[in-house]
């Protein structure tokens, strides 16, 4: 549009695309037969997937005992998982809503499946409290509805009860935006498809047809869906590290939790959505629209959370001390170098120094480098939440019930089945709709195309102005 | 939005700015335009065609504040009148420990209530099949639609002298 932008702003989409263009690029996927690498990665990932659903039925059938929880340690793999998804899922909502309250371009290019990645997390992480609860056939309990036994409420002063209604509600209104954002493009596959395809994408995309006031309304939507979201997403790290802040158990009953949380989620989701993002755009060919100046932006916010996170570690072990309460004092004694002390130096070498290489602008804008970098991070932030409850419960308050924990197969089959579910999901996603939004791709292209803006712009600002003023006359 | 029988002459143009430009013609001639069609939100359109602020935000602000009642009205008609229970020697009605569910259900009830609104008031859902003018309107065209009724043949021509003026690609009649 007629927006005047910097000029030392990096155009966002590359090769002189027109709007057909990038239609062409974006639904195109859609539109062809799956090739023999997508095909390959879908029967791994039902594999996994499979050995994830064997070791739910055999939680299921044989009972809770097949896990090697004991009474000092009751939260094990499944709270760890729980949480480590739930952060994951944390980025995709960040950059739709934040980014688009900061009015951030670079948005466009990856919100769309970053939301998907939040969902599909949001599914894994919940599966994880259901069957910690043993009894999944009662999971219903949890939700106050009127009933014989009095009726009998639920708890609501419970911060377990809180995570429930957190979740439930992040993942409903994630799912509720991310789908009134793909309504308009799927309109776009359905007026390029024929038969049954257009059958099914007429269905999906409701009827659209990009009237003035439709589009004002979706836009005038979609800017409070990402006010509400925004102090959501806060909201549900928060509530999930209530869980433990809640307790009396030394290392847990902080007050730095929910922020130190919250950081930690964007950290870790932002490193989940640079390694789906790496892929994607090799896979389909994107690199011109999820450019390096998009991959170095996501690498500015891990620098950052990173650094909060590091802040946080630190803080903690420095109020410990300061507390002068010994139960305090030992529960960070025991993280660093107690049994469990190589988990703690893995979430320190992962989480604290490993994101300080981007302090480098070389290495922000190095692919290789950064998709390495995201496995680490991913690594470090499972290894925080690990140390957080596996060793903190490890050592608690009187040593006789003192005790030590290793997964069974059944724990490790279940985190690996997660890992299934959250890649089929991916790639039929992948699949069945654009990747990239294209609507609001289009929206940017003439204040971020690279024909606009940068180094080898060929229409500037000023020629726009002058063609303007010819029509008018 | 069913099929209404109507015979609608729409222009199709290339580029949005060309297509603001126009619609400043048409409103300088007095044209009524019946609707513009676009591939992506343009900014700059709402006030040429005279549209009012859309009223969703306030509709979101009520739903969210019926959530907001509804959750802390419901917790504390539970501990307070239904099933008063002790937790932790805390008082029946706690109110800071009821914040964090009311903060959901607000969010929720809001978002919920928002989204159903908007594809209510568009005439949108699973399964509606609205007419469209042109394929390529949600892929790269632009366009602007007349309501034939409203004109006059010798109208028409002038219609189509107005396309043909401002740049139109292609000019066409479709039943809607």
């Amino acid at each position: 549009m007629s927006a005047v932008v910097s000029p030392i702003r990096e155009p966002l989409i590359e090769g002189g695309k027109s709007y057909h263009q990038i239609t062409e690029d974006l639904v195109g996927p859609t539109e062809k037969v799956p090739g023999f690498s997508w095909i390959l990665c879908m029967a791994i990932s039902l594999g996994l997937f499979t050995l994830g659903i064997v070791s739910i039925f055999w939680t299921i059938f044989f009972g809770i005992g097949t896990w090697d929880l004991n009474r000092t340690i009751g939260w094990g793999w499944d709270i760890t998982n729980f949480v480590w998804w739930i952060g994951i899922g944390h980025a995709g909502t960040l950059i739709s809503a934040i980014l688009l309250l900061f009015r951030q371009k670079w948005r466009t290019g990856v919100n769309r499946a970053a939301e998907a990645m939040t969902i599909f997390a949001v599914m894994c992480a919940g599966l994880f409290p259901v069957i910690h609860m043993g009894r999944v056939w009662l999971a219903f309990f949890i939700f106050p509805y009127p009933n014989t036994r009095g009726p009998l409420w639920v708890n609501f002063n419970s911060p377990l009860l809180w995570d429930v209604f957190a979740i439930s509600t992040y993942f409903t209104v994630s799912l509720l935006f991310w789908y009134t954002g793909l309504v308009p493009d799927f309109a776009t596959v359905r007026d390029r498809a024929s038969g049954i395809r257009k059958k099914i994408y007429s269905f999906l995309s409701f009827g659209w047809t990009g009237s003035a006031k439709h589009w004002q309304r979706w836009e005038s939507l979609s800017l409070v869906l990402a006010g509400l979201a925004t102090p959501l997403v806060l909201s549900v790290h928060t509530i999930v590290s209530f869980d433990f802040a809640t307790s009396v158990i030394p290392g847990w009953h902080t007050t730095i939790f929910p922020p130190y949380f919250v950081a930690g989620a964007i950290f870790s989701g932002f490193a989940m959505v640079l390694t789906l993002m790496i892929i994607t755009r090799k896979a389909l060919n994107l690199e011109e629209y999820i450019t390096l100046q998009h991959v170095e932006s996501m690498n500015k916010v891990i620098l950052a959370t990173g650094s909060i996170v590091g802040v946080a570690y630190l803080t903690e072990l420095f109020i410990s001390w300061y507390s002068g309460y010994i139960y305090e004092q030992f529960a960070f004694y025991n993280r660093a170098a107690g049994i469990y002390w190589w988990s703690y130096f893995g979430m320190m070498f992962c989480n604290v120094i490993s994101p300080q290489f981007f302090w480098s602008k070389k290495l922000r804008r190095n692919i290789t480098f950064t998709f390495f970098m995201s496995i680490f991070i991913n690594i470090g932030m499972w290894f925080e939440r690990f140390v957080i409850i596996a060793t903190t419960l490890a050592r608690d308050y009187l040593p006789s019930s003192w005790s030590y924990y290793t997964p069974t197969w059944v724990e490790m089959g279940i985190y690996i089945g997660t890992f299934g579910l959250f890649f089929v999901l991916y790639l039929l996603f992948s699949r069945v709709a654009p990747v990239v939004a294209v609507a609001e791709v289009k929206s940017i292209l003439k204040t971020a195309g690279d024909q606009y803006v940068g180094a080898n712009a060929t229409h500037t600002h000023h020629d726009r102005q002058e063609r303007a003023t010819h029509i008018n006359d | 939005m069913k099929k209404q029988n109507k015979e609608v002459l729409y222009g199709l143009y290339n580029d949005e700015e060309i297509l603001l430009d126009a619609i400043k013609v048409a409103n300088k001639d007095h044209l009524d335009i019946m609707d513009v069609y676009t591939p992506f939100p343009v900014h700059g359109l709402d006030p040429l065609l005279g549209l009012e602020e859309s009223r969703l935000h306030i509709a979101g602000f009520v739903y969210g504040a019926l959530g907001t009642l509804t959750a802390f009205g419901f917790m504390t008609w539970v501990f307070t009148r239904d099933w008063p229970i002790i937790f932790g020697g805390k008082p029946y009605f706690s109110a800071p420990a009821f914040i964090p569910i009311t903060f959901e259900l607000t969010v929720l009830f809001s978002a919920i209530g928002m989204v159903v609104s908007f594809y209510t008031v568009c005439g949108l859902g699973p399964g509606t099949e609205n007419p469209t003018l042109d394929d390529r309107i949600t892929d790269d065209k632009f366009c602007i639609a007349f309501d034939t009724a409203a004109y006059s043949n010798d109208q028409l021509s002038k219609l189509k002298d107005f396309f043909k003026q401002t740049g139109a690609e292609e000019v066409n009649t479709k039943m809607i």
